[in-house]
């Protein structure tokens, strides 16, 4: 590889770089690297400077090779950023790609025996010995590991200028009563930034400065969102199965359901949880615990979708709510475990056989991980059918910065359910009849003591009564009112948030985890570009007027998504034929995090 | 409105004869069957409703559930008064975990078909027992896929004959056995010809807290009731050899049956009932688990049909009793029992600011 002079590369990078730049920790998996990236992260963001932090882990537990990537943007840009520019690389296994992949003029913190400056010397290199300082934080063996990792927190503390106050903060939230592990974290910082101060001269761009951006803000990722959503729901019945990335959010769950609703005085729960022997179970439960009454909910990724389809149809025809989240992963099959995608969107959507449409829900921020979770569980009651919220890997367990969670503001929709005394004065029931001519009929709890309450649900052929029936007529009421019911929901799930630029002849539609990416890449279009571009960001299926409205009004459309056959953009092309050659197509399909920048690069390459 | 209930035919004039709740037999029936004249499943749906009918058990507080089969049919021909719900093939345990869980007051019948339990449900089955689900898990037994038209199932015997001459040589699966080694607390096997002996067992399994696996010997007359059938009418007859008679006497009757001192074992179920079983050859305790299994192990060994109370251990905990979940069914909380107050949140933020 071709070399240049450092000093070549610091002047690519002149001036001050304040509060915008990635740093990239490489680490081993199961090292212990994560308290330190977690407070360095909290640290930048004590500093009140927008803060995300990106997890990129093998499928191991330990021994593989583990990213942590920690972005600070003043402008609040949250999704990843495509190049680093600090690396921090304790890795020796993959410390020499790591620094093949930086542009020149980047930074690299590396432990001073793995001799990095002599692979490049485009970039600022920091030796650090490591080992050295690690022996002086503890004499327990054991423990060196772990706080050696905290040394880097020091190191890079120092060199960015992070105040040592908020770096303290950030320690005491990490191991909040834990005055041992306190104390001896302190101690570890402390090493790292003296030992800097005295041998490292700064000769880097890049700094963090005091911000005031991150005030009543808190850091949470997307499963913990969805769990305390899930919990502000009133879910009654959990049956999981545990899959990466969806396990955190029933975890988080079990956790909050543990604290928040057991009788403190009886131990008695208001809650069921089971860990159930598979996706098949899990959904059939959920569903068993929907018809009877309850609201439950599940967690899974793409496998376990695959599993549940037949399940999902059952409840589909049968009218049965329920809720499932499915926080994507790349497949097909295994696929890569620990890697994020919008994969599944086309597959749920359609999911089991026969002729099958499901009301999915599309977070793009933690902050609609909560506030969808609760939605998720209304429609789901309202339309009495299962309802997915889809997020992935990305949202569901990276962490991000956002607004305090507001309290639910109107009470919860349990749908059309009679009870006794309104099935008699009705005196007349049937349980798939379209009585209010918006494709939802009423329904009956199990256990309503009334002589017309009781009926038979079946997942074969049925009529309105609930009775067997192949008669065609019977079938072709029944299909047809069930697609009454998807149309009503247009009007029921979440509308999209548009944003119309005056002129703007292209527009982007994105949705879920792309939304941070597309954001960035519309002020890249404008600012760099002198582009004005639209966008319309999903919320929910099915689509609404509005997303026709939007494809109307633009000559092109371009579907962000991060799957490979652009599975929006076709079932948008379901939903409106006559607009499909205005849609065309983005994708981002490599596991990592879409980017504002190949957002950018690809547009543009339409463009031309 | 009342759509789908055979109405009893009462001679006109006498008032029919009602059960303690003041029900007659007629309000615990459900919609015709649809089943092959003849077929075991029906014998077992009539002791079923005799059972509920004498038993007293209101219908409002029960719920039928299956999968898929022939079996799964039958839920539609009792009990219209309770909900069911005929749902996916061997999926009724996870669905019936779900209910029981939703609603844990309900009484809950599952009803499968050995395709149903013993192939593509076994996983469900075994899961549901391992949980002591509280409910009666009636299988349906005849070796043979009926609705399929006559293919083995997993508990059809070794050398057992199909009616194209295709003797099965696999071993089959014995779910009594099966579910006594996953803990279950109540097992039993009987044939749909023995009425006297299946509603005991019907009733005894009403009573129990946790799962009751009744495997139940259903002849299908149309695909397996041929000579060199070992779930034929015939051959059950001939080979059943029940380990005990069973009497069944409900909470709410008083015991008066006379019996020789050492004959008879009594059985008292949480509920206050008692399984009375007589002694016939040999003497056979339910209650010793490793005798349970190895009565069974013998009798595969030696082609023999032993019927009756195999296993029986009235104090297991069901899964409700483990979870700890309150009184009232969790699918009735109201909101303010289930969505925390605003403080609630208020704390989770701080945690996190």
């Amino acid at each position: 590889m071709k070399t240049l002079a450092a000093d070549c590369a610091q002047k690519q990078k002149k001036g001050r770089v304040v509060n915008d730049f990635s740093i990239q920790v490489a680490t081993i998996n199961g090292s212990g690297s994560q308290s330190a990236n977690s407070v360095l992260m909290r640290s930048i963001f004590e500093m009140g400077v927008p803060v995300s932090g990106k997890n990129f882990f093998p499928s191991n537990i330990a021994g593989l090779p583990t990213w942590f990537t920690i972005r600070a943007n003043k402008k609040g840009y949250v999704g990843r950023k495509r190049d680093v520019d600090i690396l921090i690389a304790m890795n020796p296994q993959t410390a020499l790609e790591d620094l093949k992949s930086l542009l020149p003029g980047s930074v690299c913190i590396s432990p001073v025996e793995l001799k990095l400056d002599v692979v490049r010397s485009d970039v600022k290199h920091y030796q650090v010995p490591f080992s050295e300082l690690g022996a002086k934080t503890t004499d327990q063996i054991k423990l060196r590991k772990l706080l050696t990792n905290m040394i880097y927190v020091g190191v890079v503390g120092e060199l960015l200028g992070i105040d040592e106050a908020e770096v303290e903060k950030a320690i005491n939230k990490q191991f909040e009563g834990k005055a041992k592990a306190i104390e001896l974290n302190l101690t570890a910082v402390k090493i790292g930034r003296d030992w800097t101060r005295e041998n490292l001269p700064k000769d880097d761009p890049f700094f963090v400065e005091k911000m005031d951006s991150t005030k009543n803000k808190i850091m949470i990722d997307g499963n913990a969102a969805a769990a305390i959503g899930c919990l502000f729901a009133g879910v009654t019945v959990v049956p999981w199965y545990p899959i990466t990335p969806a396990s955190t959010l029933c975890e988080t769950l079990i956790d909050y359901l543990k604290e928040y609703r057991v009788d403190k005085e009886t131990g008695k729960a208001t809650y069921a949880v089971v860990q159930a022997e598979d996706e098949l179970a899990a959904i059939g439960m959920a569903l068993g615990a929907g018809w009877a009454g309850a609201r439950s909910m599940t967690s899974t990724s793409g496998p376990g979708i695959s599993l549940m389809a037949e399940f999902v149809g059952c409840g589909y025809f049968t009218e049965v709510p329920t809720v499932i989240f499915d926080v994507q992963r790349v497949g097909p099959s295994t696929g890569m475990p620990t890697r994020t995608s919008q994969a599944d969107i086309m597959s749920v959507h359609l999911l089991s056989h026969g002729d099958t449409k499901h009301i999915i829900l599309l977070p793009a921020s933690v902050e609609e991980c909560y506030e969808m979770a609760i939605q998720a569980f209304d429609l789901a009651e309202r339309f009495q059918t299962p309802v997915f919220v889809m997020t992935d890997l990305d949202l569901g367990m990276n962490h991000w910065m956002a607004d305090r969670f507001v309290y639910p503001d109107k009470p919860m929709d349990r749908g059309k359910v009679l009870n006794a005394q309104q099935l008699e004065e009705l005196g007349t029931f049937a349980r798939y009849r379209d009585v209010d001519g918006d494709g939802i009929c009423y329904r009956t709890r199990p256990g309503t003591v009334h002589p017309l309450a009781s009926y038979f649900t079946r997942a074969s052929g049925h009529n309105e009564k609930a009775l067997y029936s192949e008669r065609p007529e019977d079938y072709v009421n029944l299909m047809k009112r069930l697609d009454r019911k998807y149309q009503t929901a247009r009007k029921y799930v979440p509308a999209p948030h548009v944003q119309i630029e005056p002129k703007a002849k292209v527009g982007l539609i994105a949705f879920g985890s792309s939304h941070c990416a597309v954001e960035e890449s519309l002020d890249q279009l404008r600012d760099e570009n002198k582009m004005a571009v639209s966008y319309l960001r999903l919320k929910a299926l099915p689509t609404t007027e509005a997303v026709r409205n939007f494809v109307e009004t633009h000559d092109r459309v371009y579907v962000v998504e991060q799957n490979r056959d652009a599975q929006l953009r076709d079932l948008l092309r379901l939903e409106m034929p006559d607009l499909s050659m205005k849609l065309r197509s983005v994708t981002h399909y490599d596991g990592l995090p879409i980017d504002a920048r190949s957002v950018t690069e690809a547009v543009l390459e339409q463009e031309r | 409105m009342v759509d789908n209930v055979t109405a009893a035919k009462v001679p006109s004039g006498a008032a029919p004869a009602t059960n303690r709740i003041g029900l007659t037999l007629a309000e615990y029936k459900g919609a015709n069957s649809t089943l092959c004249d003849g077929c075991g499943h029906d014998a077992i749906t009539s002791q079923l409703i005799k059972a509920f009918y004498e038993m007293g058990v209101d219908p409002y507080t029960v719920t039928k559930l299956s999968g898929i089969g022939c079996s799964s049919k039958t839920p539609a021909y009792f009990l219209n008064q309770a909900h069911g719900f005929n749902s996916v093939h061997g999926r009724m345990p996870s669905m019936a975990t779900g209910v029981g869980l939703a609603n844990h007051k309900l009484i809950q019948v599952g009803i499968s078909g050995d395709g149903d339990t013993a192939s593509i449900g076994i996983g469900q089955f075994v899961h549901a027992v391992r949980r002591n689900v509280p409910m009666l898990y009636l299988v349906e037994n005849n070796g043979v896929y009926g609705l399929t038209k006559g293919q083995f199932s997993a508990t059809a015997d070794v050398g057992s004959k199909l009616k194209s001459g295709l003797v099965n040589e696999m071993q089959p699966i014995d779910l009594c056995s099966l579910a006594i080694e996953l803990g279950c607390a109540f097992v039993a096997r009987s044939f749909a010809g023995d009425p006297k002996q299946l509603i005991s067992l019907l009733k005894a399994a009403i009573s129990h807290k946790g799962t009751a696996l009744l495997d139940i010997i259903s002849p299908c007359v149309t695909f397996n009731n041929h000579e060199g059938s070992t779930k034929s009418y015939k051959y059950a007859r001939d080979a059943e050899t029940p380990l005990h008679d069973i009497g069944y006497v409900p909470y709410f009757e008083q015991i008066s049956v006379d019996y020789e001192p050492g004959t008879v074992t009594d059985v008292t179920m949480h509920d206050g009932s008692h399984i009375l079983l007589k002694k016939l050859a040999t003497e056979y305790d339910p209650t010793d688990r490793d005798n349970a299994v190895a009565t069974l192990h013998k009798s595969q060994q030696e082609q023999q049909f032993l019927t009756g109370l195999l296993y029986i251990d009235p104090t297991k905990p069901d899964f409700n009793q483990t979870l700890n979940l309150i009184d009232e069914p969790l699918a009735i909380l109201k909101e303010d029992q289930v969505r925390p107050p605003k403080a609630v949140l208020d704390e989770i933020m701080d945690s996190m600011s």
